[in-house]
């Protein structure tokens, strides 16, 4: 179908916007740089999962969407703490 | 009261997550009720000790869910629009003037000082940095500094107000 | 082709143009904070226009065709976009909050209050 051709290319030009976040995670130069190419990537990567979601449909993939989006928060939040005052 | 607030709300999601997989109240297989029940127990068991401190009895009143929503698809939205209309042409242009102020919330509540950062950090040019517990003075990255001591209105426009309605 | 399916492509666009933008800030601005800016609100507000696209259409699949998994499909975008929406204020709060508290200051800033408060009680 014509509209899911257009939601899988979508999804592939999501997939490319996560792969330059991944490049600010490499260059730094501070940490909180780096995580915040972290949290870009995630969110990008569970639009990308939607989109794919209704592309390709399998409705699993958004379902691990959800699941994607609570725990990089999660992952977001630790990095964070363990930023602010080390490991403790 | 916290234990309450806690499985209804995870029984509610798991519902929501689940509808579709048969034929009960229009939807739900007996399977994925009982399934729902019993989590909703354990997590309701697990974690309502850490939301209890900062839910009360108010969180259950319909007018507050019904207040809230309106703010999401009204003056939030209308605000975040704006707010990323305004960044894309600083992404583009590259004009910034950036600067962390200090704001008074005049929120009392802990729950509605965080929807107003959290407002505050989707609103044009701001983004919150950090919390002081005591005063519950807000200290907010603005991308294009007016002047130094703002009030809350010129930060979140009528945010404050939206929010002191749902929450207290 | 529909109307429904031109609102689809229009919301698809424009979602992806606010990624592209919050990719491009990563790169253009100078500090943790602006940066911050950029990503989390040009993604979050691409990330919802992009699922807004996929809810609408699960509903129009749905109604077309009359498969109920469509439903479900929007249904759980519609759960997606609500934790995006709660989820990525938050996360940027915490990060802004612990660069700040880590040492990493913001670059050419004309007024750091915070950091004027924290030398006070020194």
């Amino acid at each position: 179908m014509e509209l899911q051709g257009a939601l899988t290319l979508a999804g592939l030009v999501v997939v490319i916007l996560s792969v330059l976040s991944v490049l600010r995670c490499l260059l730094g130069p501070t940490v909180p740089d780096r995580v915040v190419g972290l949290d870009t990537l995630n969110t990008l990567v569970v639009a990308a999962m939607v989109v794919f979601g209704a592309a390709l449909d399998e409705i699993i993939l958004v379902d691990v969407a959800i699941v994607y989006a609570l725990l990089s928060f999660i992952g977001t939040l630790y990095i964070a703490k363990f930023t602010e005052r080390g490991l403790s | 009261m916290s234990f309450l607030i806690t499985g209804l709300l995870a029984f509610g999601f798991y519902l929501i997550l689940t509808a579709g997989s048969g034929t009960i109240l229009g939807g739900w297989s007996a399977a994925e009720l009982i399934a729902g029940a019993v989590t909703a127990l354990i997590v309701a068991a697990a974690s309502s000790r850490l939301l209890g401190q900062r839910c009360g009895a108010g969180a259950l009143n319909p007018l507050r869910w019904v207040l809230a929503f309106i703010y999401v698809i009204g003056p939030l939205f209308w605000g975040m629009a704006k707010a990323n209309l305004d960044v894309a042409r600083r992404v583009i242009t590259g004009e910034i003037r950036p600067g962390i102020v200090k704001v008074k919330a005049g929120l009392a509540e802990d729950l509605g000082v965080t929807m107003l950062a959290n407002s505050i950090t989707l609103t044009p040019g701001t983004l919150t940095v950090d919390i002081d517990d005591e005063s519950h003075d807000l200290y907010i990255h603005w991308i294009d500094v007016k002047t130094d001591s703002p009030s809350i209105e010129d930060i979140s426009g009528g945010f404050s107000g939206w929010i002191r309605r749902i929450t207290e | 082709m529909s109307p429904l399916e031109i609102l689809i492509y229009i919301l698809g666009a424009v979602g992806l143009f606010f990624n592209t933008l919050g990719t491009v800030a990563l790169f253009r601005f100078p500090d943790v904070y602006t940066r911050l800016h950029g990503a989390t609100k040009c993604t979050t507000f691409g990330s919802i226009f992009l699922t807004l696209a996929v809810i609408l259409y699960g509903l129009t699949s749905w109604q077309s065709g009359g498969e109920s998994r469509y439903g479900i499909l929007a249904l759980h975008a519609a759960v997606a976009l609500v934790a995006l929406l709660v989820t990525n204020p938050t996360g940027a709060h915490a990060i802004a909050r612990a660069a700040h508290r880590s040492g990493v200051g913001p670059k050419f800033a004309v007024v750091d209050a915070l950091a004027d408060e924290k030398g006070r009680r020194k």
